[in-house]
């Protein structure tokens, strides 16, 4: 085992001098994703609220036909505009983002008591109109409201016997269990981080080792070839824990800096949630370092092997994108899926439930069993001729 | 002390080494000669534990390289051909890395290290990252990095590839010196001038075969030539090695 140390110490060593490698395992997840996380919040907040508390300015076609309700809609702030010649051929290139129409029989309809239609032109494909389309809506909505209202009072009929049904929300949700995006977020990014973190020692050490022609040396030493690479592996792994456990704590401290009302809630994580993650992500690092290290290793070239590196991204991406696209409730057969399991577990955390033992204990286990035969593989690879002299 | 018995090792098709044997004696340099693709660096690979031969029987010191790799490796001190070091790290460093790689305690490397900066004349660069090192500097420590262990028998292939004549003059001098304290050393070479100035016996290899085998006198005398450039061209049976 001692060769194994040596071959480990060094490998840390020469990689804390390496700007890359501090750069993808130091910078990387633990700086730029929590800044991404933060800015991205922001963004989406203050897009909300400036679409919800914008003057509406909002074209009007046959306004004459209407001037009770557009004097409602001024009454609520409403800008009224001109209409433009064609007003579908303006929404369509964006020029107006809702424009509404009062059609010529308006009058006739609204008269004779029967409903009197309104048109309301946007193209709700548009992500940018939606608000201003919703508000529109709700304004007519309002105003139509108002007047039946009216009507049947005129009639000496109460308005509420047209209210069949009124539903009201019980709300269960607690506090954390709002913070959505974080969930969906924090999982993808934590399990990326724990193959970010070690990307650069593992093609360095292996392919790397190769191509600099310091490999067959290395085999020349009296060092069994598995302690070598389990050396390089635990390196990897070392320097991706590291990764995984410096993103954490920036969370930490990003958290109280998100827009306050941008989930509904406050986020937070407490140390527990904390150590827990870092528990159950923690076999993930082993699993990723040796799939890592098996793939760069079988690689002819350091180019090679860095093109393998970009498909790896998307190993910790499937599971999550399956739990972003379609959440489900965790339950206890789930636990033993490698990536996924965390992804629940993470979600769980988070959310300040309480995780059972056995869950835990499942996903590490399984998650484990995968990487450890993956680094089995890995400690033999170096036995074969055609990858110690693949150039 | 080598001895080779009948080795054959061939890559899917292609025979690399067919039927190779010979015999090295400790305080000699014998030197494997041969054209570049004879086979030299298959053979040392075998010799050196890196790969098991498919026929034939290796003795080095009496330890078989297939089933005491580990004790074979421990009495070996190897240049390969692959001779890559460490950029980020300084020579001292990748130095002491073989040595703790050898086993060797702390106190004793840094012992060590000071006999090799002095022998190999290392002081001016032994601290410096070995990044943008001059190929003289790095086949230094190459050969630092494999004596470290101080090691009885010596592999070196193609030692002096890539040298200019200073570089290669001390190399020389090291080399005779290490036959002086009674190591065995074996070297590669496609260099003429290199086997004549060093070595006690010549071995030359063409296309996976000994073509000759004995001192540089017994080589001539066999081909009836009066240079060993000639003795080689003849004994190879082509002028194709001269031009590599």
């Amino acid at each position: 085992m001692r060769g194994l140390l040596t071959v480990y110490n060094k490998e840390i060593r020469e990689n804390l001098r390496d700007r890359r490698a501090i750069f993808n395992s130091v910078l990387l997840g633990p700086l730029l994703f929590p800044v991404l996380f933060i800015g991205l919040s922001y963004f989406a907040v203050s897009k909300q609220q400036e679409k919800a508390e914008k003057v509406l300015e909002i074209p009007v076609v046959g306004a004459q036909h209407a001037p009770n309700l557009i004097n409602f809609l001024k009454q609520q702030g409403v800008v009224i505009k001109a209409a433009p010649q064609d007003p579908e051929g303006a929404v369509r290139v964006q020029e107006e983002s809702v424009i509404i129409r009062i059609p010529k029989q308006f009058p006739e309809q609204w008269k004779e008591g029967k409903p009197a239609v309104v048109e309301v032109i946007a193209d709700p494909s548009r992500r940018g109109t939606e608000i201003a389309a919703r508000r529109v809506n709700r304004l007519l909505m309002a105003y139509g409201a108002q007047i039946g209202q009216l009507r049947l009072q005129l009639r000496g009929v109460s308005p509420s016997i047209q209210t069949a049904i009124m539903v009201k929300d019980v709300d269960l949700s607690t506090a954390k269990s709002r913070g959505m995006l974080v969930m969906l977020m924090l999982p993808y990014v934590l399990m990326i981080t724990a193959f970010t973190g070690g990307m650069h020692l593992a093609v360095d050490t292996t392919a790397g080792e190769k191509e600099r022609k310091s490999l067959e040396p290395l085999l020349i030493t009296p060092v069994p070839r598995w302690q070598i690479m389990l050396g390089k592996m635990s390196a990897t792994a070392t320097f991706a824990f590291a990764s995984l456990a410096l993103t954490l704590i920036s969370f930490r401290f990003a958290f109280p800096l998100l827009p306050t009302g941008a989930f509904g809630v406050d986020l937070s994580m407490s140390a527990t949630a904390m150590a827990g993650i870092l528990l159950a992500v923690a076999p993930v690092v082993i699993l990723a370092a040796a799939m890592l290290t098996t793939l760069a290793a079988l690689a002819k070239s350091l180019r090679e092997a860095q093109s393998y590196m970009g498909l790896v991204f998307m190993i910790p991406m499937i599971p999550s994108i399956i739990f972003m696209v379609n959440p489900v409730t965790p339950e206890t057969w789930m636990m033993s899926i490698p990536m996924f399991s965390q992804n629940l577990l993470i979600g769980e955390f988070v959310r300040g439930e309480p995780v059972s033992n056995l869950w835990l204990l499942m996903s590490m286990g399984s998650t484990l069993l995968i990487g450890l035969a993956f680094a089995a593989i890995a400690a033999t690879l170096f036995n074969r001729p055609r990858i110690v002299f693949s150039n | 002390m080598i001895k080779v018995t009948n080795l054959y090792k061939s890559f899917g098709d292609v025979k690399a080494v067919k039927g190779i044997s010979f015999e090295v004696h400790d305080g000699e340099i014998t030197g494997l000669l041969g054209p570049n693709g004879a086979g030299k660096t298959t053979t040392l690979r075998m010799l050196y534990s890196l790969l098991p031969p498919d026929e034939g029987e290796i003795r080095i010191d009496g330890l078989d390289p297939t089933n005491n790799a580990m004790a074979i490796k421990k009495t070996l001190g190897v240049v390969p051909d692959s001779r890559g070091l460490y950029t980020r790290m300084t020579a001292r460093e990748n130095i002491a890395y073989y040595g703790k790689l050898h086993g060797m305690s702390g106190a004793d490397i840094s012992r060590r290290v000071e006999t090799l900066v002095e022998t190999l004349d290392m002081s001016s660069f032994i601290d410096r990252r070995t990044e943008g090192f001059s190929q003289g500097q790095r086949v230094k420590v190459a050969i630092a990095r494999a004596m470290i262990h101080k090691p009885q028998t010596v592999l070196l292939d193609e030692p002096s590839n890539g040298l200019d004549v200073m570089s290669t003059r001390a190399l020389r001098r090291y080399i005779l010196g290490l036959k002086a304290a009674g190591h065995s050393v074996v070297l590669s070479t496609h260099i003429m001038q290199e086997v004549a100035a060093l070595c006690d016996r010549i071995i030359i290899i063409a296309d996976g075969r000994i073509a000759a085998n004995g001192t540089a006198g017994e080589l001539m005398e066999k081909s009836g030539c009066d240079s060993l450039e000639d003795a080689f061209v003849s004994l190879i049976g082509s002028e194709e090695g001269l031009l590599a």
